[in-house]
């Protein structure tokens, strides 16, 4: 490791989408002698990311936006140089075109217009310096906007919300990852049936995990409205989250309408509330990890999503069943002796938010990556549970998102696995619209290198049977694989702790 | 058209990045159009010029 | 300013569009055009000094040279050249254009074309053939041979035709050609064929002997590229009118003299922007490589101005496989490609491939920048030596630097800044 070479090459005015660039990121990474690859354009955030990564030099730190960046940490200048030399060659191959040869497709919004006549919503996903220009362009065009960039500045988010306000458009995201609209599911998103339970959300997979939930219930989704991390936030102060409850209040099939954001400013949301209390519908909010807030009479609070979802379904929340509780003490009875730590690795960064909160809510500690308040940042030093987001940046520098690759957490699940002091493994298995075609699959062939004895694996599903990967197929892989199920990311925490409070 | 009225559409989607996300809604049948996009070559002075020239 | 720039764009369309191209006549350039005296050599492209010329165009030149008598051979036509004895100037500053080096001398037979809605007229020699070819800087005793032929023999055969008939209107032939496989630049073989069948008669009625006249109708018939230059007069007969409409950021020309690349734009008038050439990218005839090649060069490019040859280029799969593209869909890419960076559709020159859409028509510099589009332009390649002709054919691009320049100027004369 210390004697890694660390190479870049900038190549000028070279563009590719960050999917495509991260597939040949993952194939030079994969040549011998290579420890880790990335190729990114040079935007100032992606400089960042990946001077934190160790993977900038010289001649990347001077490329500009325009400029692609190829980066190596190889064992030695060789290795590196035949790698940078490979990843060109990568990037000169002429595309496969998405198998459609002589296919056309527009370069300009203005150009996209007359091609799809009617077109209504921008779906965005360039890299975020972009982001916001391309939002402005498609408002002035009237179009209502999903962003599922990340990394649009704050200011530049507020003015879009603002110019949306103003022309009385939606402006979803920035870091919008889900949406359901009329019942299409956009980007990240699972098919739920239709029904007349509207969701404004300010994350992605906090939206897919209660819509989900809904529709497990038996019950369906009018709209999910996505409004990006950021809307609740004081600098936003919940302009589309507020666009987004008129417009489901006004929306006749939707009777019950859920918010859920992690616990926004009191200023913000005494503004959400005063709306809400405007509204003859009901509502159920969910200001994750929040149990007391002053609420008007139509809304109820639920702390985790799992409540959230077991409200609008007007189901009481659940508990673990006695078949659940024995068999916890019958896993905690067969583990060897100083098994004791519960290893939670995320791929929806909410799940992970929502572990945590059930945690807090148990009187457990808990450390990780992005520690709510009241969970401690992960660091070396302290042994405990852990919970970790492995979309976060540090993951995902030039590697595709787990929720898409499981490649990602299947490193630090191999970690987990061998763990001597790991007691249960904690999954999220998204599923839907966008994500991995087979994650159960892939959880099984890990899962299958594993040496028995080891910790126990806990996993719930995030999906529907409508979707492409179908929830009941997954679950009998993960049940065929030896990982144990629960219906909903909390009841998995809840099993979780179990097992572990049966140890002591 | 306005927010409701969007809710009530069909959604008819301008896909500006992924292409994948085109693909995808294209293959369930959501009218799809893929712009394909690249960062403007031309420098921060010109796009100025182009912002106050209307374009 | 948005609705001032878009309704001078309007207007510039409309003048376009409303152009009627006829050719009228074919006489001696120094009758035909004001301006055009002795020891006066005009090019293709922006302007340029003979130090930094070309091969090709320095051959070409010296060729004229002798051609003209003003030299006895080449060696000393180009050092009367050199020593600026010779004055050079751009095809476009006397109404008219010439295909790759572009060379206009007062003796060469020129075609007129007229726009008759407006009056204008525009100028260009007449296309000598393949081979060696002055155009492609060649300058033996064949080339200038071939050249007093077209002086004395076939200029005066069409001027006698043109006058019989009264003038050929031309807007039509393009229509058809388009259907028929042409895109004007790269490829006129359907409007030459019509261009013969229009003509013949006349040709027939005006000759003096069988013998002149066959060998006149061969001449047209053995060279499918006869109608380039009739196409690149009709270009220049209709973007002139277009010139120096305040407050458009439409181009009105783009040219090439193997050194520069330059446009003009309507709103900044008769300013050239201009950026070094780049180099054609296409197929070579056998025994030749892209190491033979000279960059970029001639007014052809006017054809594009109008939405032609590259802008044109779904009407021809045959020439996208000619740049390396196979498909008809590649084809039509090109010209799908070109609608983005054009203000609007020709309603007269439909493409059948694209359900006859209208080809693409004015480009606008504003959106070529905001695009990053350069327009992509159908082209001959020359060899670099003078004197070797054509190698091969592919397509090229407007430098970007061009559009940068020219939108800088722009806005200094919209007091934008």
């Amino acid at each position: 490791m210390s004697e890694a070479a660390v190479l870049n090459r900038v190549r000028p005015g070279f563009y590719l989408d960050s999917v495509a660039l991260m597939r040949h990121s993952q194939a030079v990474a994969a040549l011998p002698g290579v420890e880790t690859a990335a190729m990114m354009i040079g935007s100032e955030s992606n400089k960042g990311i990946m001077e934190d990564a160790g993977l900038l030099a010289d001649e990347g730190r001077g490329a500009e936006p325009n400029d692609l960046i190829i980066a190596v940490r190889a064992e030695s200048a060789e290795t590196g140089e035949a790698a940078l030399t490979e990843a060109e060659a990568l990037l000169d191959r002429p595309a496969a075109a998405g198998g459609e040869a002589g296919a056309w497709n527009p370069k300009s919004l203005e150009t996209a217009l007359e091609t799809l006549a009617g077109a209504n919503l921008a779906l965005i996903s360039v890299p975020g310096e972009f982001a916001a220009d391309e939002a402005r362009k498609a408002l002035a065009k009237g179009l209502h906007v999903m962003i599922f960039s990340d990394n649009v500045t704050i200011e530049d988010e507020r003015a879009l919300k603002e110019e949306a306000r103003r022309r009385g458009l939606l402006v979803m995201g920035p870091d919008c990852g889900t949406a359901i609209i009329g019942g299409v599911p956009l980007a990240f998103a699972n098919e739920v049936p239709r029904g007349a339970i509207g969701l404004v959300s300010a994350s992605g997979t906090g939206l897919q995990e209660v819509s989900c939930l809904i529709a497990r219930g038996g019950k369906g989704v009018s709209h999910g409205i996505g409004v990006g991390g950021r809307d609740l936030g004081d600098k936003v102060g919940g302009l589309m989250t507020l666009m987004a409850i008129d417009a489901l209040d006004a929306d006749a099939r939707t009777k019950h309408i859920v918010v859920i954001s992690k616990p926004p400013s009191d200023a913000v949301a005494k503004t959400v509330l005063a709306r809400v209390a405007e509204s003859p519908k009901t509502f159920t909010i969910c200001f994750l990890g929040l149990d007391t807030i002053d609420l008007p009479e139509n809304a109820v609070l639920a702390p985790t999503l799992e409540a959230a979802a077991a409200e609008a379904l007007g189901n009481p929340l659940s508990e673990l069943s006695p078949d659940e509780e024995a068999k916890a003490a019958e896993k905690a009875k067969g583990m060897d002796v100083g098994r004791r730590w519960i290893r939670a690795l995320f791929a929806g960064g909410t799940m992970c938010a929502e572990t945590q909160v059930i945690f807090r809510a148990a009187g457990q500690n808990i450390l990780s990556n992005v520690p709510i308040p009241g969970a401690l940042p992960l660091g070396d030093a302290i042994a405990g549970h852990s919970a970790i987001d492995l979309g976060a940046d540090e993951y995902t520098v030039g590697r595709p998102h787990p929720m898409i690759e499981p490649a990602v957490r299947n490193d630090e699940l191999e970690v987990a696995l061998a763990e001597p002091d790991a007691a249960v493994i904690l999954l999220d298995m998204v599923i839907g619209h966008g994500a991995h075609a087979d994650p159960a699959g892939d959880l099984a062939d890990v899962l299958k290198g594993a040496k028995s004895g080891g910790p126990v694996v806990i996993a719930s599903v995030t999906g529907t049977e409508d979707d492409p990967q179908v929830y009941s197929e997954q679950i009998v892989k993960l049940r065929m694989a030896g990982v144990m199920v629960a219906p909903s990311n909390a009841r998995a925490t809840a099993l979780a702790l179990a097992i572990v409070g049966h140890l002591a | 058209m306005d927010v409701n009225e969007f809710l009530e559409s069909d959604v008819r989607v301008v896909n500006i990045g992924l292409e994948s996300f085109a693909r995808e809604l294209g293959e369930r049948g959501v009218p799809t159009v893929h712009v394909v996009w690249a960062p403007r070559a031309a420098n921060a002075r010109i796009r100025d010029l182009l912002a106050k020239l209307g374009s | 300013m948005r609705e001032r720039i878009e309704k001078a764009n309007q207007q510039a369309l409309e003048r376009m569009f409303a152009a009627e191209p006829v050719l009228v006549d074919v006489r001696p350039a120094g009758e035909a055009m004001a301006g055009l005296e002795d020891r006066m050599v005009l090019h293709a492209g922006p302007p340029i000094a003979w130090e930094r010329m070309c091969g090709p165009l320095r051959g070409a030149i010296a060729g004229a040279a002798v051609f003209e008598g003003w030299a006895d051979d080449l060696e000393a036509a180009a050092d009367l050249a050199a020593s600026g004895a010779i004055a050079f100037h751009p095809n476009h500053h006397f109404d008219a254009v010439g295909p790759m080096t572009g060379i206009t001398t007062r003796s060469m037979p020129v075609m007129v074309v007229e726009n008759r809605t407006f009056g204008n007229r525009a100028y260009c020699t007449l296309n000598e053939g393949l081979g060696k070819v002055m155009r492609f800087g060649g300058n033996d005793t064949e080339v200038l041979d071939r050249l007093r032929w077209l002086a004395d023999a076939l200029g005066p055969a069409l001027a006698k035709a043109l006058a019989v008939a009264g003038g050929l209107p031309l807007k039509g032939i393009v229509a058809r050609g388009l259907s028929m496989g042409d895109e004007m630049h790269q490829r006129n073989v359907a409007c030459t064929s019509l261009f013969l069948r229009e003509i013949s008669p006349a040709l027939a009625r005006a000759a003096g002997d069988p013998k002149s006249l066959a060998s006149v109708l061969e001449f047209i018939a053995d060279n499918d590229q006869f109608f380039l230059n009739i196409a690149m007069a009709l270009g220049k007969a209709i973007t002139d009118p277009v010139r120096g409409i305040e407050g458009s950021t439409i181009v009105t020309a783009m040219s090439r003299n193997g050194t520069d690349f330059g446009i003009r734009v309507s709103g900044t008038g008769d300013d050239w922007f201009t950026a070094p050439v780049e180099m054609p990218n296409g197929l070579y005839f056998p025994g030749y490589t892209e190491e033979d090649a000279n960059p970029d060069m001639g007014d052809s490019t006017i054809v594009e101005t109008v939405g032609l040859g590259g802008f044109a280029m779904a009407a021809a799969p045959a020439v996208a496989g000619f740049v390396g593209a196979g498909s008809a869909a590649d084809a039509a890419n090109y010209t799908h490609t070109m609608y983005e960076i054009t203000a609007g559709r020709n309603p007269d020159w439909t493409l059948p491939s694209l359900d006859f859409a209208g080809a693409p028509t004015g480009i606008d510099i504003r959106k070529v920048l905001e695009t990053g589009i350069a327009p992509t332009i159908n082209t001959g390649i020359a060899h670099r030596e003078p004197g070797v002709g054509q190698v091969g054919a592919g397509i090229v691009k407007a430098p970007m630097a061009c559009f940068v320049r020219a939108l800088e100027a722009f806005a200094a004369a919209m007091g934008v800044t």
